[in-house]
C-alpha cells in the first residue's frame, strides 16, 4: 500500500486495562493500515477486543501503547493520551459512527435525529445532506415519524443517516445488525457496501455475522487481543 | 436546522408528568415570592397612604387634650384644652414644617340626638389650609366653605346620614341657636373625617367664645425631614403634647415585622424545596438519558454543549414555572390579600398586595437565577460523561 492511499494506519496499538494488581491486555501490539474507500470488517469471539480495537481506531479511546496516524498525521502517540476535548474534535471531522443500539433521541423526528450532529457542529456543505441520505436510505416516508413508529431495519437506517449528516470520510459500525433479524441485517450490509463503493467511504466494521463480514472487501479476525489472519 | 433549544425543549416532552410537576413547583414558589415582595410594598404603601390620608404627620394638642373624636365623645365632649393661635409662628420658624393647618374642636349636647341626647362635635378648620392639605376628600355635594367666617359647614358622609341633611339644609347648634347652613356632603373617606362636621375656623372661635384659640395644629412635615428629632423639638414649647403618626406606622410595622418574617420562612422554604424538585427533575433526567449523553459525545457534542443541553432544560421549565407563578400572583393577589388580612394584627385600608411590573421582572429573575444554579450540578455530571463509558454502561 502505498502512503497516500492508506487512510488509517496502526502502529502497535495495546490498550491495558488495570484490574487491581493485574494488567489486562484487551489489544495487543495491533499494527495495521487501513486504505482508503476500504472495507473492513472486524470478527471473533467475544472479549477477543474487536470492539476495544474499533474505539481506539475511532478515537473513543486513547491507547495504552503505540501510535495511530490517519491521513499521514499522527493522532495518538504512544504516552501521549488526548483529552475528551481533542478526542472529540477529531471524531466529528473524521468519522460517523453506527452502534448495535440505535440510541435515537424518542422525543424527536426521524429528520431531527438525523440532523441532529449538526446541532452541534456542522461542516460546510451539509445543508442538502437531509434529503439526498433520506432518499439513498430509503427511508423519506418516514421523515417525520417518531422511533417509536419506526421498524428495527428503519431505526438502523436513521442511525446511519445520522453518522453520515457531517460527510464523515470514515464510517464505524459496531455490531450495526445485532439488534436487527436476517433479512434486515442484509439490507444493512448492502447499505454500507454501497455507501463504500458509490460514496468512496471508508468503513470499517465490528460483527459476529460472518455473512455481513463476507460484504467487506478484506476480512481480520481478532483473537486474544491480537490480529489473526486479514 | 434543529436547534439546541428545539432539541432540549422536547427532552422535557418525554417525561411529561414529571416536568409538569417541577414546573409547578417552580410556579407555587415564584407565587409566594411575587406576592412576598408586593406585601412588602403594598403594606407599607397602604400604611403611608392612610397616614397620608390624615393630611399631616404630625399633630400638636394642648398637653391633656383628647385629639380624636371618639376619645372626645367618650369624655362626654369635656376636658378640651387649649393652645394660643399664636403658637403657629413659633411652630412655623421650623424648617422641617411644609406646611400646618390649625384646628379648633368644640362639642356640645345635642337633647334630639338619639333617644337621650348626645354629644355633637364641630371641628374648625381653616379654609386656606386644610382643603389642601386633605386634597384627597371627595365632594359627593356642594363643596367647602364660601368664606372663611362664614356660618356653614360640611358634613363628613356618616355624620351626614346620621344627621339627614343634604346641602341647602340647615343645621342648629343646639345651647347657641344658630344656624349653619350645610354647602357640602363629603363622599365616604374611610377616615374619621366621615362622622365629622367641619366648620370654618373663625366661626367657631365666634360662636363658642374661642377667639385666638387652638384645640390642635396639624402640621405636615417635609418629606426628607427627620420626624423623631422635629417631634423634640416640639417637645420644647409650653404645655403641648405631641402625637406622631410616624410613631404609630413604626409600631404598626414593629408587628408587621414578624408576619413578613413568618411569610418570608414560607418563601425560603418553597424556593428551597423548588430548587431541590429542580435539581432532582434534571438529575434522574441525565442518569437516565446516560448513555445517549455518551452517544451525543461520540456524534460530536463538546462538553460545553452538552453542559447547555441540560441547562436550557432547567431554563426552559424555570422559564415556565417563573411565568405561571407571577401569573398566579397576579390573578390571586386579591385573595392572597384577603388571606394576609386575617393573619395580620393590623391592616390599613387599600391593596395589601401591590404587584408592579418591577416586582414581577425580580421575582421572574430571582426564579431564573435560583433555577440556573440550580441546574448547574446536573449539567457539570452530564458534560462530564465520557462517551466510551456511556455506551459501554447498561443503565437505560
Amino acid at each position: 500500500m502505498n502512503d497516500s492511499s492508506v487512510r488509517i494506519a496502526a502502529n502497535a496499538l495495546t490498550k491495558v486495562y488495570q484490574r487491581g494488581r493485574e494488567e489486562i491486555f484487551a489489544i495487543r501490539d495491533i499494527s495495521l493500515e487501513i486504505a482508503r474507500s476500504e472495507f473492513v470488517a472486524f470478527i471473533g469471539p467475544s472479549g477477543s477486543g474487536k470492539t476495544t480495537l474499533i474505539n481506539v481506531l475511532g478515537c473513543l479511546d486513547n491507547p495504552s501503547h503505540g501510535t495511530l496516524s490517519i491521513d499521514g498525521r499522527v493522532i495518538m502517540g504512544g504516552d501521549k493520551a488526548l483529552s475528551e476535548k481533542e478526542l472529540t474534535r477529531i471524531r466529528r471531522e473524521l468519522f460517523g459512527y453506527i452502534f448495535q443500539k440505535f440510541y435515537l433521541i424518542s422525543t424527536l423526528t426521524v429528520a431531527e435525529n438525523i440532523l441532529l450532529p449538526c446541532t452541534f457542529f456542522r461542516k460546510a456543505g451539509t445543508e442538502n445532506q437531509l434529503p439526498r441520505l433520506l432518499q439513498l436510505l430509503g427511508i423519506e416516508k418516514r421523515r417525520n415519524h417518531l422511533p417509536a413508529q419506526l421498524s428495527g431495519g428503519e431505526m438502523q437506517r436513521v442511525a446511519i443517516a445520522r453518522a453520515l449528516i457531517n460527510r464523515p470520510s470514515i464510517l464505524l459500525a459496531d455490531e450495526p445488525t445485532g439488534n436487527l433479524d436476517t433479512a434486515r441485517s442484509r439490507e444493512i450490509g448492502e447499505i454500507l457496501r454501497q455507501l463504500n463503493r458509490e460514496e468512496g467511504l471508508t468503513v470499517i466494521l465490528v460483527t459476529h455475522n460472518l455473512e455481513l463480514a463476507r460484504t467487506a472487501d478484506r476480512i481480520i479476525e481478532l483473537r486474544d487481543g491480537q490480529l489473526h489472519g486479514g | 436546522m434543529l436547534s439546541i433549544y428545539k432539541v432540549s425543549f422536547k427532552n422535557l416532552l418525554r417525561k411529561k408528568t414529571r416536568s409538569l410537576l417541577t414546573v409547578v413547583g417552580i410556579g407555587l414558589s415564584a407565587w409566594v415570592l411575587a406576592s412576598l415582595l408586593g406585601f412588602n410594598s403594598g403594606y407599607e404603601s397602604a400604611l403611608n397612604k392612610d397616614i397620608d390620608n390624615m393630611g399631616f404627620q404630625v399633630l400638636l394638642t394642648a398637653k391633656g387634650c383628647p385629639y380624636e373624636a371618639a376619645t372626645l365623645m367618650l369624655k362626654g365632649g369635656t376636658g378640651l384644652r387649649y393652645m394660643q393661635e399664636s403658637i403657629t409662628d413659633k411652630v412655623l420658624t421650623h424648617p422641617e414644617v411644609e406646611k400646618i393647618t390649625p384646628m379648633l374642636m368644640h362639642a356640645v349636647f345635642d337633647p334630639n340626638k338619639g333617644e337621650s341626647g348626645g354629644i355633637t362635635a364641630y371641628l374648625g378648620v381653616d379654609p386656606a389650609t386644610f382643603p389642601a392639605m386633605k386634597s384627597f376628600l371627595e365632594f359627593q355635594q356642594g363643596q367647602w366653605f364660601s368664606d372663611s367666617e362664614a356660618q356653614e359647614a360640611v358634613m363628613g358622609y356618616e355624620a351626614a346620614e346620621l344627621e339627614q341633611r343634604e346641602v341647602g339644609d340647615s343645621l342648629l347648634i343646639p345651647e347657641y341657636n344658630i344656624e349653619l347652613k350645610v354647602v357640602g356632603v363629603l363622599k365616604r373617606s374611610g377616615t374619621q373625617d366621615d362622622g365629622t362636621i367641619f366648620v370654618p375656623i373663625r366661626a367657631v372661635q365666634s360662636i363658642f367664645d374661642k377667639k385666638g384659640e387652638l384645640t390642635a395644629l396639624g402640621i405636615k412635615v417635609k418629606k426628607d425631614a427627620d420626624i423623631a428629632r422635629f417631634e423634640e423639638k416640639l417637645y420644647e414649647l409650653p404645655d403641648v403634647q405631641v402625637v406622631s403618626l410616624a410613631q404609630v406606622k413604626q409600631t404598626i410595622m414593629n408587628l408587621v415585622s414578624t408576619a413578613k418574617v413568618m411569610v418570608a420562612s414560607i418563601a425560603l422554604i418553597a424556593i428551597m424545596i423548588s430548587m431541590v424538585g429542580v435539581i432532582n427533575t434534571v438529575l434522574m433526567s441525565v442518569f437516565e438519558r446516560f448513555q445517549e449523553i455518551g452517544i451525543l459525545k461520540s456524534i460530536g457534542a463538546m462538553p460545553w454543549d452538552i453542559f447547555k443541553l441540560i441547562w436550557i432544560e432547567t431554563f426552559v421549565m424555570c422559564l415556565l414555572g417563573g411565568i405561571a407563578g407571577t401569573g398566579l400572583s397576579l390573578a390571586l393577589s386579591k385573595t392572597t390579600g384577603i388571606l394576609l388580612r386575617r393573619l395580620l394584627p393590623y391592616a390599613p385600608t387599600g391593596s395589601l398586595i401591590q404587584l408592579t411590573p418591577e416586582i414581577v421582572a425580580v421575582t421572574l429573575a430571582l426564579v431564573l437565577a435560583i433555577g440556573l444554579a440550580s441546574g448547574i450540578y446536573p449539567a457539570w455530571r452530564a458534560a462530564r460523561v465520557r462517551p466510551l463509558e456511556a455506551i459501554r454502561s447498561e443503565v437505560e
